[in-house]
């Protein structure tokens, strides 16, 4: 069993295009001994790049991927398209559990 | 690899953090009598529960230095009637709050008025999934009531962890404990490995699971990790005895974690209360800042001047800064050693021969049950023990 790499069954079903809202138990404060964002929940601390805390403070429980990078291509004008930014930030987010 | 040709040992001089974890230990009283706990075996000899004004001053102070996670734990944290004042406290000053406790003194009603309070999450622990098992290990009846309190906490609505303590008695049983975990809808399950601190070093040759045990147990867990990816985070942690190399004991010593125990004495991890040569601070005397920034007792193992060989020119001490403290202590007597799990350490023998005694103890050697009485008698038996 030691050898290679086992491959086990999953329900996991990836980032979604509905509503999206930050997990049971989690939210996110700003700290000002860290000087930033911070996303808390049961029994951890992560704290958030500024980016990163800009987009998940998006996830309302209304809007979903498309909504929230149509708002952040509407808030950085100047940066060009963000949306395929936006869309792997929230999948690495929902695949952490942070976001459902 | 100089930068602009400071000698290597400025880098050595650590940069103070603040701390993100306050576990706070509000007693050692605890109906339960489990032989795994981690709680110091001479509690019984320790000083005067603190009370609520000064608890509620530790949480202000605490929070106030940066600290974000707050562990309520104990001994069993539901005895203390004040719970809820603190929470309150807890919720205002910003923290997010965990309760760990093993649902002995819970009813639906106080999940509620926790859940009011502002309590952030709770942390059920089981003993077992077979309800003989778990009471014989906990040394009182405690399953059915456990089973029905990790379903009030859900119906309160907090996001709930289960924490199954895992051992050589129980571990055949991990499949049915993570379907208990899935029946009772835990947000995550913590497999938590026993650690030989405290109650547990003491009935170590009775606890340490085999390899074999370990090695079934984790492909269970990965098992279970991935079907229930993005349902239910599983946590599995191998006993560190069967590793190469150490655990990075709390993230580093003084680094991220503050403890503060019933009586008010602030240390840095769990079980650090035993190692000699210390003289831990305690918040009644000291502010929390003095305590995390000045003491001599979190600055002792902080960055890596202190270390030894061979960890002092290991490339690998800034990731696992040598290991655990109290376990070099207690296998070599010396708290800046390498912690023997390591295979580069000269002592990992120790290790395995803690092992291989574990292997040829049967089941009938008695277990010693965490009580005031055993407290008593066992104070100094463990001292022998770390020798
Ligand atoms: S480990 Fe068991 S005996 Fe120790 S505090 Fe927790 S519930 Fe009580
Ligand atoms: S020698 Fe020390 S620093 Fe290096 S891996 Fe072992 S414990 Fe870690």
């Amino acid at each position: 069993m030691s050898e290679g790499k086992v491959e086990y069954a999953t329900d996991y079903k990836p980032l979604h295009d509905g509503s999206l809202k930050l997990a049971r138990g989690h939210r996110i404060q700003f700290e000002q001994v860290q000087g930033c964002d911070v996303l808390l929940y049961p029994e951890g601390v992560v704290q958030l790049s500024e980016s990163a805390a800009m987009i998940l403070k998006q996830v309302d429980g209304q809007r979903t991927v498309i909504d929230i990078a149509a708002e952040l291509n509407r808030m950085f004008p100047e940066d060009g398209d963000l949306t395929a930014d936006v869309r792997s930030f929230l999948e690495v987010a929902h695949a952490r559990g942070w976001i459902a | 690899m100089h930068e602009g040709g400071l000698p290597s040992s400025t880098s050595a001089i650590p940069l103070i953090k603040p701390p993100l974890w306050l576990l706070a230990e509000l007693t050692y009283a605890c109906p339960l009598q489990c032989a795994y706990c981690s709680n110091p075996v001479d509690y019984a000899g320790h000083g005067k529960t603190m009370d609520t004004e000064t608890w509620l001053r530790v949480l202000r102070d605490a929070r106030q230095m940066g600290a974000l996670q707050l562990g309520l734990s104990g001994g069993e944290p539901l005895v203390r009637q004040d719970l809820e004042v603190l929470v309150t406290e807890a919720t205002k000053l910003g923290y997010y709050s965990n309760l760990i406790t093993s649902g002995i003194g819970m009813d639906a009603a106080r999940a509620r008025s926790l859940k009011v309070a502002g309590l952030d999450h709770i942390q059920v622990s089981f003993q077992s999934s077979e309800a003989n098992q778990n009471d014989e290990i906990a040394g009182m009846r405690a399953y059915a009531h456990k089973v029905d309190m990790a379903r009030a906490v859900k119906a309160a609505g907090f996001p709930m962890v289960l924490c199954f303590v895992l051992h050589r008695d129980n571990l055949h049983r991990l499949r049915e404990m993570l379907d208990l975990a899935i029946e009772l809808e835990a947000d995550y399950v913590e497999l938590a490995t026993t650690q030989y601190y405290g109650w547990a070093l003491l009935n170590r040759d009775r606890l340490l699971p085999t390899l074999e045990q370990v090695r079934e147990a984790e492909i269970v867990a990965n098992e279970y990790q991935a079907r229930l990816k993005g349902k239910m985070d599983i946590y599995f942690v191998v006993p560190d005895y069967y590793e190469k190399r150490p655990k990075p004991c709390m993230n580093g010593w003084g680094s991220v974690f503050l403890l503060v125990t019933p009586d008010g004495t602030a240390l840095p991890c769990h079980a650090a209360r035993q190692l000699p040569g210390f003289e831990f601070p305690n918040v009644q005397a000291s502010s929390i800042k003095e305590i995390w920034q000045t003491s001599d007792a979190f600055n002792r193992f902080r960055g890596n001047a202190w270390m030894k060989e061979p960890c002092a020119s290991c490339p690998e001490k800034e990731k696992d800064f040598g290991g655990c403290r109290c376990q070099a202590f207690q296998f070599t007597g010396d708290a800046a050693a390498t912690d023997p799990v390591c295979d580069k350490s000269p002592l990992r023998h120790l290790v395995d021969e803690a092992i291989s005694s574990a292997r040829i103890t049967t089941i009938e050697k008695p277990i010693i049950f965490r009580n005031p009485k055993n407290s008593d008698r066992h104070t100094i038996k463990l001292a022998e023990l770390t020798r």
